[in-house]
């Protein structure tokens, strides 16, 4: 009988980053962002909080390889430190959307009747907000801080979030795999475990890279608008506040942590970008 | 005996809005048709002709609006909502065998699945049981790591009947199980069923709009037009000499080698939302009398084994029955 060979289809990782050279200069540079947030305390030539008088408002060059602020930081060392908390903040905010999102969605496709009706109401009242007038919110509701920010940023993600995976579980749940496991009389939370969840989990992921990006600049957004992460804190969105009033004759100070944001969010962007159409099933079949 | 299922006069309607207005669209339409253990029978009709309204009823996915759908003489529904062993003992394979595969999950996994549901194997000895079922439907051991999207339209067939076969059903129901395959994997797929047919003692049920497949493959067959069930009997008898003008129509439509399409069916199939009055197929009979236009015949015997909705059957021997 004849068992015809069918290659596998899916290209080998190593195939991706030789097809798209964007995305390989993209990925390099979250990860030397990456290493500079492992490593900040040992790569970092100044204590990022350490201020002098003698070396205020220092021009690019000589000691301070980027410049002191009005405080006298050393700005390489407060960048460096600031992705720390730039990448904690977006991803930790992302994975919370993405957990809160997955279980309010879920619920919204799964449900019936009224209870879908009002799920779905409360994922559109999200939705009607942009995230970053909602993280204001939040943030008003819960205090300044880290922490306070990762949740705020977090929570206004969860209707985006839960958007696309109610969507997504519309779509599983009417495939003929799930009328057919129904058939054979498979319980439906074994259902729902073994069939549905799995066929979400994946483009969820894809939503979760492609989503990093706006978490970080929600964030940095609300430092900026002075809402955010407290003062002493190396943050970018805080630094490129903080160098706002000196741009005419220091612009430095707010245009390098510009700069090292601009930089992670455009990779950021390219990357998450590169996974979905790599991984999307939906934009595959368009090839 | 009780026959395995017993549907008489099924209904089913399915209510549409077009224009504000509420429609019963008729997809079944006094549906009579009794299926014996271990008979195989061949469900036949154009698109339309509610072929797979009959076996989601067959199924109990869809509960009919009027009549009674039985399975050994007790309601599907209630007998499905019961326990597991109607699931186990009707096993179905869809016409879109890629759809009815979980994307996520590889042959191996797809066919434990009903193993361990139906608690037939141990999960020790579930990998040699999934390695026979493939053998059994033609394929190579080693396409039990692989998923779906990695195989032939053939393959995924083989797969999907591998794991209907997986729960040792005693019915085996399928949809179109051969349409838009090559000739070749076609012939190697009836040939399976057919022989899965004689060494288990399957009962099959078997939709096609192939009358060629249903005479190689079913001993019974049942012609459907518009919902109803216009003709059944065995299939050799039916077709050699077909009572009912729609399957006569039916039998000289299908192509022959070399030789022209005789008598193409002329016009279109009237819409189930508003039926023709007295006979639905009045309408594009060859044979239509006057009286054809104002009653509706229902399925009534012709002799012990056939039987033909229609008021002038055409075959001499039943006109004066």
């Amino acid at each position: 009988m004849a068992v015809i060979d069918v290659p596998r289809k899916r290209g080998t990782s190593h195939g991706i980053f030789r097809r798209r050279p964007f995305f390989t200069l993209a990925c390099l540079v979250v990860l030397f962002f990456i290493a500079c947030a492992a490593f900040a305390s040992w790569i970092a030539p100044y204590d990022p909080l350490a201020q002098s008088i003698d070396a205020m408002m220092q021009p690019p060059g000589g000691d301070h390889l980027l410049g002191t602020d009005s405080y006298g930081q050393d700005i390489l060392s407060r960048i460096i430190h600031g992705a720390r908390y730039a990448l904690l903040i977006g991803l930790g905010s992302v994975l919370l959307g993405a957990t809160g999102g997955l279980i309010l969605g879920v619920a919204a496709g799964l449900s019936k009747g009224w209870v879908e009706w009002v799920l779905v109401r409360i994922i559109d009242a999200i939705l009607a907000l942009p995230s970053l007038i909602l993280a204001v919110a939040f943030i008003a509701l819960l205090g300044q801080g880290v922490d306070k920010v990762t949740l705020a940023v977090g929570l206004s993600m969860i209707g985006p979030f839960s958007r696309t995976v109610r969507s997504d579980v519309l779509q599983v749940k009417s495939q003929l795999f799930v009328e057919a496991a129904g058939l054979m009389a498979i319980p439906r939370l074994h259902i729902i475990r073994r069939h549905i969840l799995p066929n979400i989990i994946f483009p969820l992921c894809v939503q979760v890279t492609v989503r990093v990006s706006e978490a970080v600049l929600v964030s940095a957004s609300l430092s900026f608008l002075g809402i955010g992460v407290t003062p002493p804190t190396p943050d970018w969105g805080l630094m490129i506040s903080e160098g706002r009033g000196f741009v005419s004759f220091a612009p430095w100070m707010s245009g390098m942590p510009g700069l090292a944001l601009a930089a992670l969010l455009i990779a950021l962007a390219i990357m998450g970008d590169g996974i979905r159409e790599e991984y999307d099933p939906k934009l595959r079949q368009g090839r | 005996m009780t026959p395995l299922f017993e549907l008489r006069e099924v209904e089913k309607t399915f209510e549409i809005r077009r224009k504000g207005k509420k429609l019963g669209l008729r997809a079944l339409d006094g549906v009579r048709l009794t299926i014996t253990q271990g008979a195989s029978i061949a469900l036949v009709g154009e698109s339309g002709s509610g072929k797979s309204t009959l076996l989601r009823v067959l199924l109990g996915l869809t509960p009919p609006t009027e009549g009674v759908a039985l399975y050994q003489g007790r309601p599907i529904a209630q007998v499905r909502a019961e326990n597991r062993e109607f699931a186990r003992n009707v096993a179905m394979v869809y016409q879109d065998a890629r759809g009815s595969l979980n994307p996520r999950m590889t042959v191996e996994a797809l066919i434990t699945e009903p193993l361990r549901h139906f608690g037939i194997c141990t999960a020790a000895q579930a990998p040699a049981r999934v390695r026979a079922l493939l053998a059994r439907v033609g394929l190579a051991p080693e396409v039990a790591g692989r998923f779906p999207s990695e195989m032939s339209g053939g393959q995924v067939r083989r797969v999907a009947i591998a794991r209907a076969l997986a729960s040792e059903p005693t019915v085996l129901v399928a949809d179109e199980a051969v349409s838009g395959l090559d000739v070749s994997s076609q012939a190697q797929l009836l040939n399976l069923l057919r022989r899965l047919q004689a060494e288990m003692g399957l009962t099959l049920i078997f939709i096609t709009h192939d009358l060629g497949v249903a005479s190689y493959l079913c001993a019974e067959i049942a012609i459907m037009y518009l919902g109803r069930i216009v003709e059944t009997g065995p299939t050799r008898a039916v077709l050699d000499a077909p009572a009912h003008p729609y399957a006569r129509a039916l039998r000289k439509a299908a192509p022959e080698f070399f030789a022209p399409l005789a008598e193409p069916l002329t016009g279109e199939i009237p819409s189930p939302i508003d039926l023709p009055p007295g006979c639905r197929f009045s309408g594009r009979c060859a044979y239509a009398q006057a009286d054809c236009r104002l009653t509706d015949p229902a399925l009534l015997r012709l002799n012990d084994h056939r039987a033909a909705a229609c008021l002038h059957p055409l075959t001499q021997s039943f006109a004066n029955v």
